[in-house]
């Protein structure tokens, strides 16, 4: 059992925990995920690591409520526990100096770009922070972001704050503006999608991490498995980042569809019941 | 492994084995009809997860054992990856003291309820036994096995096998699978103080991932489990040897030997276009979602699985019938298995195949898959295979399967399994730093010792062979703790 230490809600759908685990505390880089099953009936749900505390033995995620295992995970306080944490799964990112980079994070994406992006500040590059959401409510993390960048952007697509549009715009202000040598994007297929189809237009090497469907995420099951150049790879041991360019986002964005019709028939029970 | 001949002879002189012997002429023996394993009925069974086999009454199981000639030089113990003393066993049964009988299993074998119910004795024991030269179907040694652990589980009155003192060595087991857990009782036996990592958030590994509840039930799984715990067995579950703490860590925290039972990895597919479409599945994760999340029971149970009519399941092993089987379970009404050699050459158990076609499981044999094909959501709706025919043996010694030009045909269907293997599990060969690995991903043993290159770690199942039994697991596991316990002697 692992307790919740801190609970914050970030928004109307977005909770960060904070959840006792010496072991994943100590040894996660960033880039890793955790799996987390909550009591008997709970399934196994990847989420990738927003921040640690070595000495308080303590990891951070960041929850938005989709469906039912994100509503029950969203639901938790201070002082709860949660029955299954295994982790740090995946490859950590490969962190260098590479010159200028944006670091592109969209919705709760944002939670995991966090280390990802400060790791690549403290290894000398240039870090450009692009943050992105439907409406300003679903900003998150803005000062934590903002700290360590050498500049900062937020883009909303209703325009209620920062500036108006859609994530690629803003790069591409970017990237006409100036030298870019790496991009590495964090949020819903779909944005990362566009981004690499933008990057490669201008020949930027882009990373991209998935979140696909797992069960057991440390390599046994095959569900999280999507084409990377033109291979089978397997999200949970060889990514959970790959090359953006070389991945087919149109069959992962299908495959992340499998369960639609099951996740509506939990979820509408689950809120049922809740009553 | 070395079977103990002297022993099992001063075991056979005992008085009251020489008096049972003597109370039945073999010829007697021999004129008992074998043993059938009663069944749930195949119509009513393949729409529940029940277990198929009900098990042997009292009755049955001592006539069973009547049968057994209690041979001066029992063949049938080499047939067992184990070394089982069968006939040790089997002769409590016939005495009446079944709970005896158990605690002789578990002296050799941490699982017996499970071997006797997933090995392949027709290929191993019972292969060996004395019948077969009389042209006479063996003693159901399986059936026995099953008899006499179920029995004692069922009573509550659950031995303990006896551990030597602790001699303060900590050994560290990677997995929880079937040969983790013998290696791990056996060198608890020995004094060893033994602690199991599992990844999953349950013991057993593929007994409870990959077997399904109505050829092995949970329970049973649990019960040997407890029994290890019991003995003093120490078990972390949400552990990655690898990930969550390096070996290095695990040294630092005293411990000194290691066994590597991690099992098996990535599932393999075909690489035929439209594999990554929608709706098909890995065997392990088909069986994973049903099994260990009981995705069966969605949506009482968070976890879903699609249910559908049509499922064609790739594959001729164990796992590709537990998987067709499952599929009918869960309402399916063309449940198929699509392999592409013959009946003969499927590596499943007889006795799978055999329930798998009473439940009205259909057989496409010398057919092979070539291209899936999806709908406007990319879910796949057809399958266009090919038809094949055997041409000259392989290196396995089976007729290789040759497709027939021209042969293709389409198939509706709704849900695909993939079925044909696995890969080695990558995460312990690509984070233990200077262990041999073979081309194939599996760690590389000394065959005798099941020792790895580096010398305090050990390791078994299908880390090693790659994809292979349950019993042959526990043999591993069997062998590594004997050479690990000389290591240690002579260290």
């Amino acid at each position: 059992m692992y307790k919740v230490i801190e609970k914050t809600v970030l928004s109307e759908n977005v909770a960060k925990l904070i959840i006792e685990n010496k072991t994943i505390a100590k040894n996660r880089k960033p880039g890793q995920f955790v799996i987390i099953k909550m009591g008997e009936i709970g399934e196994r749900i990847p989420l990738t690591i927003a921040d640690s505390d070595t000495e308080k033995g303590t990891i951070t995620i960041i929850v938005q409520k989709v469906g039912t295992s994100s509503h029950k995970l969203f639901n938790l306080n201070a002082g709860d526990h949660i029955s299954d944490l295994v982790g740090p799964l995946g490859q950590p990112t490969e962190i260098e100096k590479v010159g200028t980079i944006i670091a592109a994070g969209g919705g709760v994406g944002v939670a995991p770009l966090y280390p990802i992006a400060k790791a690549f500040k403290e290894a000398g590059n240039k870090l450009i922070t692009i943050l992105a959401a439907r409406t300003k409510d679903l900003i998150i993390l803005e000062n934590e972001m903002k700290e360590f960048a050498d500049e900062f952007m937020i883009m909303t697509d209703d325009g209620s704050y920062g500036k108006k549009g859609l994530i690629t715009a803003g790069i591409e202000e970017i990237i006409n503006r100036e030298k870019v040598d790496m991009v590495i994007c964090l949020g819903p297929a779909i944005m990362m999608k566009f981004i690499a189809l933008l990057t490669r237009k201008h020949n930027i090497h882009t990373i991209a991490s998935l979140n696909t469907i797992m069960v057991d995420g440390t390599g046994m099951c095959g569900a999280c498995r999507v084409t990377v150049g033109g291979k089978t790879k397997f999200v949970c041991v060889d990514g959970p980042e790959f090359n953006a360019h070389e991945v087919d986002f149109d069959e992962m964005l299908k495959r992340l569809n499998a369960y639609k019709k099951e996740e509506e028939t939990s979820y509408s029970k689950y809120l049922k019941d809740l009553k | 492994m070395s079977v103990d001949y002297e022993a099992l002879k001063k075991d056979r002189a005992q008085e009251w084995r020489e008096n049972l012997r003597k109370g039945m002429s073999a010829k007697e023996r021999t004129q008992i009809e074998r043993v059938k394993m009663p069944e749930n009925e195949p119509l009513k069974r393949n729409k529940n997860f029940n277990e198929v086999n009900k098990g042997l009454s009292e009755k049955q199981a001592i006539l069973e054992a009547k049968r057994c000639l209690d041979c001066p030089t029992p063949t049938c113990i080499s047939g067992c990856p184990v070394n089982i003393d069968i006939p040790g066993f089997i002769k409590q049964i016939e005495k009446g003291d079944f709970l005896e009988s158990a605690k002789i299993l578990k002296d050799t074998n941490a699982l017996p309820a499970v071997c006797g119910r997933v090995c392949p004795q027709e290929n191993q024991c019972e292969l060996q036994c004395i019948y077969n030269k009389m042209k006479k179907p063996s003693v159901a040694i399986g059936h026995l096995e099953r008899f006499a652990s179920d029995y004692e589980r069922n009573t509550g009155e659950i031995s303990i096998p006896k551990v030597a003192k602790s001699n303060n060595i900590k050994i560290a087991v990677i997995g929880s699978g079937p040969s983790g857990l013998t290696f791990a009782g056996e060198m608890c036996k020995l004094g060893y103080e033994v602690t199991i990592f599992e990844a999953l958030h349950e013991f057993g590994g593929v007994l409870v991932y990959g077997i399904p509840e109505f050829r092995l039930p949970k329970k049973v799984v649990r019960a040997e489990i407890n029994t290890l715990e019991k003995m003093g067995v120490k078990f972390v579950k949400n552990f990655i040897v690898g990930r969550s703490a390096g070996l290095d860590e695990l040294k630092d925290q005293g411990f000194q030997g290691f066994f590597v039972g991690s099992g098996a990895g990535l599932p393999r597919f075909m690489n035929v276009p439209g594999e990554n479409l929608v709706n098909i599945y890995s065997s392990n994760e088909y069986l994973t979602r049903v099994n260990l999340m009981k995705a069966y029971k969605f949506p009482e149970y968070d976890t879903p699985i699609i249910k559908a009519k049509r499922v064609a399941v790739i594959g001729g092993g164990n796992t590709a019938m537990d998987s067709v089987r499952t599929a009918k379970r869960l309402g399916a009404e063309r449940a198929m298995i699509i392999y592409r050699r013959s009946e003969q050459e499927m590596p499943a158990r007889i006795e799978e195949v055999h329930h798998a076609k009473e439940e009205g499981i259909k057989f496409l044999i010398l057919t092979n898959p070539v291209e899936y094909i999806g709908d406007s959501e990319d879910k796949v709706k057809q399958i266009k295979v090919q038809k094949m025919e055997l041409g000259e043996p392989d290196d396995s010694g089976r007729r290789r399967p040759q497709p027939i030009a021209g042969s293709e045909y389409l198939i509706d269907i709704d849900i695909v399994v993939v079925g044909i293997g696995t890969s080695p599990n990558p995460l312990i060969p690509q984070t233990i730093k200077g262990i041999d690995v073979t081309r194939w991903g599996t760690l590389v043993v000394n065959e005798e010792t099941m020792q790895t290159s580096i010398p305090y770690i050990f390791a078994g199942g299908d880390i090693v062979r790659g994809g292979a039994t349950v019993i042959l697991a526990m043999g591993d596991g069997k062998k590594a703790a004997e050479s690990a316990h000389k290591y240690f002697i002579n260290k």
